[in-house]
């Protein structure tokens, strides 16, 4: 019997300081700069935060602000109605838009994926609306859903008879939905087809020939060879579309300003419009801060689920 | 979408009898065709429906100056003008406004590609303490959405004098992509194979050289993904400057817009004029750099 020792022993206390000392001094040029940022603009902004929303802020002179303790929280979770109408609007949006967006995004990929002419074409004019920004697009759809004979009243009253009479989109709460959740939709559809097609793309031709030999008809390849090797990019695009979802803001803010009596605003231009209309910043800051645990709470426990389901 | 997939399944199965297989050939054939041709005309339609509102948008830019919104609504208008465009860029004062714009959004370029090719460089090829912990921190402040954090962070940049500033958006806008940069860039510096490091290094180079000299010039299209990302990212940003920049001469692109919007409510051609300019660069950028968004597109979901 061999017995193996090692050969290499540790180095004296002092030598791995040293090296250490070296290690930090080669990269501390590399890290600091982005660390520094981070700390200072991302991290440190969650802890005033927090600060923030136990007092009655004061914007001008914050250290003239008053102490609450929870009052904002109690406030948002128990005396305030608005704040559950926002969150409604931010649910809805999100159980709404984000399959809508899959299906389609899924189904355009699908069609595109194989050999079509002039693929790159309609890749790019799918994904024109991911590229130009919110405000652009927020104000055409703004033009678009124009009381009286906008557009889209136009088309659905006159041309294909669905509505008896013009819709006021953006001045009742139920109607203004819609112009705010097809805008998601539409703005959205372009990012998901890329993800899918980029996906669909990397699945082996094999697999769906060896189900071919075995007898397996279009649809039945791709429920049970396509969906499942899709499994891992529907995951990827839910989270990152639900996050987004939780985001809306700006389409809201430009399309109907939260308005008629803020019926359709979303959390985050509820917050908004608590700190710059209503001068309110410490609520603000408290509904931003519990919208931010909502998404924290959703992403770890969409990661737990997602690792239960690979092993 | 998937009831149509179920209508093109006609693919028969080898063992068959000759003439039901033929049969069946024949039927595959016919149901190939018929999906060519749904395959086309959905996406023709799709099409369609994502360019309309563009073209609302550039044909109502391009109507007369007396405009009402037509009945039926047209999308070419009959004598097209660019009279818009002018009054746009005169009397809105877009031009002052875009040229805010481009020096904000090339410095933030410059500024994210430091900052985030350095942080990645090192959580690729080197060694030092903390080092999974603080990437594993980065991960976590991925997840955090910027914008829920907007009101505190107004306090901090007023606290540190960033307000009314392009410091202050461009702090905001590097920091904000340091996490993800460092993450996305890290992947592609660390498939460097480790022997041009070593080369580097028996001709006397240090780290900085072989950074500087052999990563870098390696990784133009992972660099040239951060740097169209980061661009639209400033481009496109509405909440940050509008919160943080008061003064008139620093105005970037989209408040002009919105401003001019507010105080000429619904005037819809000369809105469309600006919204047209401003939509231009970025149209431009992703038809000429194509390739990148494919790359980018990941990013870009994970940036809302």
């Amino acid at each position: 019997m061999v017995t193996l020792t090692p050969s290499v022993r540790p180095l004296p206390a002092t030598r791995r300081r040293s090296r250490r000392m070296r290690q930090l001094a080669t990269a501390a040029p590399f890290v600091l700069p982005g660390l520094i940022l981070v700390l200072v603009f991302v991290v440190w902004p969650l802890i005033r935060g927090i600060q923030m929303s136990l007092y009655d802020w004061n914007l001008p002179a914050p250290s003239r602000s008053e102490f609450i303790g929870l009052d904002n929280f109690v406030r948002a979770f128990t005396q305030d109605p608005t704040f559950w109408v926002a969150v409604r609007n931010t649910f809805l949006y999100a159980i709404v838009t984000v399959p809508i967006q899959i299906v389609l995004g899924l189904g355009a990929a699908v069609l595109l994926n194989g050999r079509i002419r002039g693929r790159t074409i309609y890749r790019a004019l799918f994904y024109l609306p991911v590229v130009t920004s919110w405000l652009i697009v927020s104000y055409v759809f703004a033009f678009l859903f124009s009381d009286g004979d906008g557009p889209v009243n136009y088309f659905f009253v006159n041309i294909v008879h669905i509505l008896p009479e013009p819709v006021p989109w953006l001045h009742e709460t139920w109607p203004a939905q819609v112009p705010i959740m097809v805008l998601g939709i539409w703005k959205g559809v372009g990012w998901n087809m890329v993800i899918f097609l980029a996906a669909l793309q990397s699945i082996p031709h094999e697999l769906n020939e060896a189900a071919v030999l075995d007898g397996a008809n279009a649809w039945q390849r791709f429920t049970r060879v396509t969906l499942p090797l899709l499994k891992p990019t529907f995951q990827f695009v839910s989270v990152v579309l639900i996050v987004g979802a939780f985001n809306v803001f700006i389409s809201v803010y430009l399309l109907t300003g939260g308005g008629p009596e803020k019926s359709t605003e979303v959390l985050l231009s509820y917050m908004y419009n608590q700190a710059f209309t209503n001068l309110d910043f410490g609520y603000g800051v408290t509904v931003g801060l519990i919208l931010g645990a909502t998404v924290m709470v959703f992403g770890f426990l969409q990661r737990r689920i997602t690792r239960g389901a690979v092993d | 979408m998937v009831d149509m997939l179920v209508r093109t399944g006609a693919v028969v199965a080898p063992e068959q009898p000759a003439r039901r297989r033929r049969r069946g050939f024949e039927r595959a054939t016919r149901g190939l065709v018929r999906w060519r041709i749904v395959q086309y005309v959905v996406l023709t339609l799709g099409a369609v429906v994502m360019v309309l509102p563009f073209a609302y948008m550039v044909g109502t830019a391009l109507s007369p100056e007396r405009w009402v919104m037509p009945y039926p609504p047209t999308i070419w208008p009959d004598n097209a003008t660019l009279d818009n465009f002018v009054r746009a860029i005169n009397e809105a004062g877009l031009a002052r406004y875009a040229l805010n714009s481009l020096i904000v959004a090339v410095v933030a370029v410059v500024l994210t590609l430091i900052v985030s090719s350095l942080s990645a460089f090192a959580f690729a090829r080197l060694e030092f303490p903390l080092k999974e912990v603080i990437f594993g921190f980065y991960l976590v402040t991925m997840m955090i959405p910027d914008l829920i954090a907007l009101l505190p962070k107004f306090q901090v940049l007023r606290d540190l004098g960033l307000t009314n500033s392009w410091w202050g958006l461009w702090a905001v806008y590097v920091s904000n992509a340091v996490a993800f940069n460092t993450f996305l860039l890290r992947g592609f510096f660390s498939r460097i194979p480790r022997e041009l490091e070593d080369a580097t290094r028996i001709d006397g180079g240090g780290t900085w050289t072989f950074f500087l000299r052999v990563l870098l010039p390696l990784s133009k299209p992972a660099l040239a993904t951060v740097a169209v990302f980061a661009f639209l990212g400033a481009w496109d940003d509405f909440w940050w400057a509008r919160l943080l920049i008061q003064d008139p001469d620093l105005r970037t692109l989209p408040i002009g817009i919105q401003l001019f919007f507010n105080s000429h409510a619904t005037q819809w051609t000369t809105v469309f004029a600006a919204t047209t300019l401003a939509a231009l660069p970025e149209i431009a950028i992703f038809v000429a750099l194509q390739r990148y968004f494919v790359n980018g597109a990941f990013s870009a979901g994970v940036r809302g």
